[in-house]
């Protein structure tokens, strides 16, 4: 996991040649659709993963919200888990490389609605977070308590106490907040509800 | 082009790229660890925030300008974000006192926008909102703990208060390209959101045990493009290396 993003995307927004190097970035359509993704691309789009969280892979994150072959290519529409996410980027170009190994032209269009929530996250997704030691966004209730009460009810990710205390509502990249754990002094990240 | 619409964009868009810009100067300067990541952070979701909107913008335009030519391409008297915005990261209860009040305006703001009939800004509006409501829970609790804190601390938070204070009442003019795009439906008329303001800027002050100004003079211009001193260096940064090395790309 990258300690930190946000330099990287102080670059980028200099930058001029994103439009060259990811022209889906440059076609926002923000138009709102169903999940809808043709079963024979699954496997292929299941190899991607979060740059952030390789344990992850994109379909488990929800950020796929359409993959469909039309004449000869594929189009796929995913949308961002946070407006900054730099990752998104970097997930666009691993769809198209996947696609093209698997033989298969892409295209790929960012859309904002709907906006992503946490509930897009599968339960399987939720496991590989856990597993990976980013503890699996609570509901909004709940993350309202911890984040703003200080309530203890996190489960540590390391030994499961749950005898947990918040250090920082933001964390090493925008969704997540920083946590450490009483009992084991483990400190680990949480991934914040987003509704 | 629309250049109502156009302009309407820039005035939202401008005090995020200009708040964003000002928080990224935290970046390895922050007071601690975790409030230097906090406030980057924020910086980041306002630079994506600002991407959509410059994005649309662009295509509003309909030439061949980019997001990057509107973010990084235009002159001081051409930025129209608020005078609160571009104010100096003094301290840290000045950033924060700062970030609390544009946070809780910032707010109010988009649970308007998300009810435009620009289905393009409504989405804008939904997707910051899950943000923004991250940042106002951060800058309000750095209210209170500072105001709240220690003697030292809470004259800190008072001195930056009462210094942004003046600049707060910008925040609801409206331009003309705000009042034509409130009249089709698609802005949000600012002077309405004043009262709901201050009501909550002054509920958590008194939860910080602050003293409400009572100030009545206060600053503008910065929606018209005439701009505090403090503006032009944060561009002169922001610029540099367009300026330095004219149409560079990475």
């Amino acid at each position: 996991m990258s300690l930190r993003v946000i330099p990287i995307f102080f670059i980028g927004i200099v930058s001029r040649s994103n439009k060259a190097r990811f022209p889906f970035l440059r076609e926002m359509n923000m138009t709102t659709t169903e999940q809808n993704i043709d079963q024979i691309l699954i496997p292929i789009l299941e190899q991607v993963s979060d740059p952030e969280i390789p344990v992850l892979s994109i379909m488990d994150m929800g950020v796929v919200r359409s993959a469909v072959i039309e004449s000869n290519i594929v189009k796929v529409e995913i949308t961002p888990t946070y407006s900054g996410c730099p990752a998104m980027d970097v997930i666009g170009d691993d769809i198209k490389a996947a696609l093209k190994a698997a033989g298969y032209h892409s295209e790929i269009e960012l859309i904002l609605a709907p906006a992503w929530t946490t509930d897009w996250i599968t339960l399987r997704g939720r496991k590989a977070l856990e597993d990976y030691g980013i503890a699996a966004p609570l509901d909004a209730e709940a993350d309202k308590d911890v984040l703003l009460e200080g309530k203890r009810i996190v489960k540590c990710t390391n030994c499961g106490s749950q005898n947990t205390r918040l250090v920082s509502q933001f964390g090493s990249t925008a969704c997540k907040a920083q946590f450490q754990c009483d009992d084991c002094q483990e400190p680990f990240d949480y991934f914040k509800c987003l509704k | 082009m629309k250049q109502n619409l156009y302009n309407y964009i820039l005035g939202i868009a401008d005090n995020s790229l200009i708040l964003g810009q000002r928080l990224g100067e935290l970046t390895g300067h922050g007071p601690s660890l975790e409030t230097d990541i906090a406030c980057t952070n924020i910086s980041l979701d306002l630079f994506g925030q600002v991407r959509s909107y410059f994005q649309y913008a662009a295509k509003i335009a309909g030439d061949n300008r980019t997001e990057d030519d509107i973010a990084m391409l235009r002159k001081e008297r051409e930025y129209v974000n608020v005078l609160l915005v571009e104010q100096p990261n003094r301290d840290f209860a000045y950033t924060m006192a700062r970030q609390f009040l544009f946070d809780i305006y910032h707010l109010l703001f988009l649970q308007e926008l998300e009810k435009s009939k620009d289905l393009t800004l409504s989405a804008i509006a939904t997707k910051s909102i899950k943000e923004v409501s991250y940042h106002e829970r951060f800058s309000g609790d750095w209210i209170k703990r500072l105001g709240d804190g220690t003697e030292v601390s809470k004259a800190k938070m008072q001195d930056a208060i009462d210094g942004l204070w003046t600049y707060t009442d910008e925040l609801f003019h409206q331009t003309e390209a705000d009042k034509a795009m409130v009249a089709e439906g698609i802005g949000v008329d600012v002077t309405k959101l004043k009262e709901t303001y201050y009501k909550k800027v002054n509920e958590i002050l008194e939860e910080a045990t602050l003293e409400i100004p009572e100030s009545k003079w206060f600053q503008k211009g910065g929606k018209e493009g005439i701009h505090t001193e403090h503006l032009g260096y944060l561009l002169a940064e922001l610029q540099y290396m367009q300026r330095a090395y004219p149409n560079m790309e990475w």
